[in-house]
């Protein structure tokens, strides 16, 4: 009796507990709201960046100078994961690398320094972001250096290219 | 007088109103001689009450949405009549509840208010500061400016650093895949019902098993040993009126500094609303510099000191800082099993107690600093070596307590 009691009283306790805690997930507009979204590329210099917004978050868009294009292989002695998955800028287009623009610390914004030449946290910048919160350091791909406090590179979010239009949020 | 006897009496045959007062006031026993560390739990329930009082006001003002929040503060700030005051007696509440709240566990570490029997008075106040800490968080997301969206961004992405659940958990309590007008909601709700709700209870539980066990004194003398014909402990005092009245002037003191705080810097120089949170909460910009609140820069510090992860068991520094961060409130619960002291006062304790009082709390305010400082190399390695000296105090207690000279405490105090 007290067994069975007690089987059917977690059980009940259980189920309801399904609806209260399902309630805290993204509700479906939410999901609506973390579409994809789309970027002409043909305006973006060589050497610029621009910021979109998808879910809220800012996507640093890099055109890669071919200095830079040519520099990033040389670093991979200072990041911590050299490994590139797609390309030289981890993209399919190596012009371009699509980053998400949120310090893989705590969530800061690095910002983006492409110059190369000496900076304050390192004499020998090859052009990059630096996290001003917390000092963590990143190459024009995103790939973190060694001995910061970022534990990963900065994410590529998923994405597609069509022509000169980039589509984030869609692989 | 008959027929309000009478009455009484009809009362307490239903309720025993007359016995509860007699139990926890009236007859009371309590230390008759303590020091001023004794009265910060009094004024802690003042603050507490200031902290429902102004916070049920503030809500009848205050917009929970994302579009709403920040307009609604400013409305409560410009236009509601004393509003202003409410809602800075809220913020300067909140920074009083933690600094009476580190004086009043400080003086349970002293003099050693965690020991048998008063295991349960001390875990019910970690817990209250647990939730105290948790409270003051999610209170501080609700004016929706930019340091409560930064802010709240590198806590609950501490969350997304646990391995395998982090990403869907944070997920799950942000209600989005950002931080959001749906995390803010449901802010409001924990900040105003379900934390409060748990705070009572815990308030209620702490002071009961206080009452059960007998409140402690600076000297660490047992009252209960001697007493009079009357079962009164000698060396102790009814509670009311010696305790209650003894407080009124410190409450009348803690007013005037508390109001002065209210009226002439509220903001507390950006320590107590930092100058970002006057600006609305904006995601595509970081403030150049995210420092948390004072009462939590030591913990803060002690979470960015850690710079290095364990690789070969895949745990990243970023979930290594969060480790310790939480082993950092979490070791005040185990207090009471790593003092193997005879004595309890720290009067009568050996010196490698008070070397280890000292370090606790040198390093606890230098953490403390460096936690609304920029980082820089000199820094973390500081706060590298404070969150060590953090540690040790408790970790080495268990030996130093057991093996070190300890003084003779008297019967009476």
């Amino acid at each position: 009796m007290q067994i069975t009691s007690s089987v059917v009283g977690a059980v009940t306790v259980a189920g309801f507990a399904v609806p209260f805690l399902s309630a805290w997930q993204p509700s479906e507009r939410a999901k609506a709201l973390g579409a994809s979204v789309k970027y002409d590329l043909s305006k973006l210099e060589p050497g610029a960046m621009a910021v979109v917004e998808w879910r809220r978050t800012p996507i640093f868009i890099v055109h890669q100078t071919t200095e830079a294009i040519k520099n990033l292989p040389s670093l991979n002695q200072k990041v911590a994961n050299p490994a590139l998955e797609e390309g030289v800028s981890r993209t399919i287009n190596e012009k371009f690398s699509i980053i998400k623009g949120v310090c893989t610390h705590l969530s800061c914004a690095p910002k983006y320094y492409p110059e190369i030449e000496p900076k304050a946290w390192d004499e020998n910048w090859k052009g990059g972001f630096f996290c001003p919160c917390h000092g963590s350091k990143f190459d024009l791909a995103g790939r973190v250096y060694k001995n910061v406090p970022a534990p990963t590179n900065l994410e590529v979010p998923p994405h597609s290219f069509e022509g000169d239009t980039l589509i984030i949020g869609e692989a | 007088m008959a027929s309000k006897n009478s009455l009484m009496t009809w009362i307490d045959r239903r309720l025993p109103v007359t016995e509860n007062l007699e139990r926890h006031l009236t007859k009371h026993p309590v230390p008759s001689k303590v020091n001023f560390f004794y009265l910060f739990g009094a004024l802690l329930m003042v603050v507490f009450m200031i902290q429902v009082i102004t916070g049920i006001w503030l809500m009848m003002f205050y917009t929970n949405t994302e579009e709403g929040a920040f307009a609604s503060v400013e409305y409560i700030m410009r236009d509601v009549e004393y509003g202003w005051l409410m809602r800075y007696m809220h913020s300067t509440g909140a920074s009083a509840f933690f600094f009476l709240m580190y004086f009043h566990m400080f003086r349970g570490l002293l003099y050693g208010s965690y020991q048998k029997p008063k295991e349960l008075v001390w875990l019910f106040g970690c817990f209250l500061l647990f939730l105290l800490m948790a409270e003051g968080f999610l209170g501080y997301v609700l004016p929706w400016g930019q340091m409560s969206y930064w802010a709240a961004n590198v806590i609950l992405s501490l969350f997304g650093a646990i391995p395998f659940i982090g990403e869907s958990l944070q997920v799950w309590i942000q209600g989005d895949y950002v931080l959001s007008g749906a995390t803010l909601s449901r802010f409001f709700a924990l900040h105003v019902v379900v934390v409060p709700l748990l705070m009572i209870a815990l308030v209620v539980f702490h002071i009961f098993a206080l009452h059960e066990v007998g409140a402690g004194n600076p000297e660490g003398v047992d009252i209960e040993k001697y007493r009079d014909k009357t079962g009164m402990p000698l060396d102790g005092k009814p509670f009311h009126p010696y305790k209650t009245f003894g407080a009124l002037p410190a409450i009348g003191i803690f007013f005037i500094v508390f109001f002065a705080i209210v009226y002439y810097a509220p903001t507390g120089g950006g320590y107590f609303i930092e100058k970002p949170n006057f600006e609305e909460a904006n995601f595509l910009k970081t403030p150049e510099h995210i420092a948390p609140v004072w009462y939590y820069a030591p913990f803060y510090s002690i979470l960015r000191a850690v710079t290095f992860g364990i690789p070969f068991l895949g745990i990243t520094s970023k979930f290594l800082g969060f480790i310790i961060f939480a082993a950092s409130i979490a070791i005040l619960f185990i207090v009471p099993w790593l003092d193997r002291s005879k004595v309890q006062s720290i009067r009568y304790k050996g010196i490698f107690s008070k070397i280890a009082m000292i370090m606790f709390a040198t390093s606890f305010i230098t953490l403390g600093y460096l936690g609304t400082k920029p980082v820089n190399e000199i820094r973390t390695f500081i706060a590298q070596i404070c969150t060590v000296f953090y540690f040790l105090p408790f970790l080495l207690m268990p030996i130093y307590t057991k093996y070190e000279k300890t003084l003779e405490v008297p019967d009476r105090l």
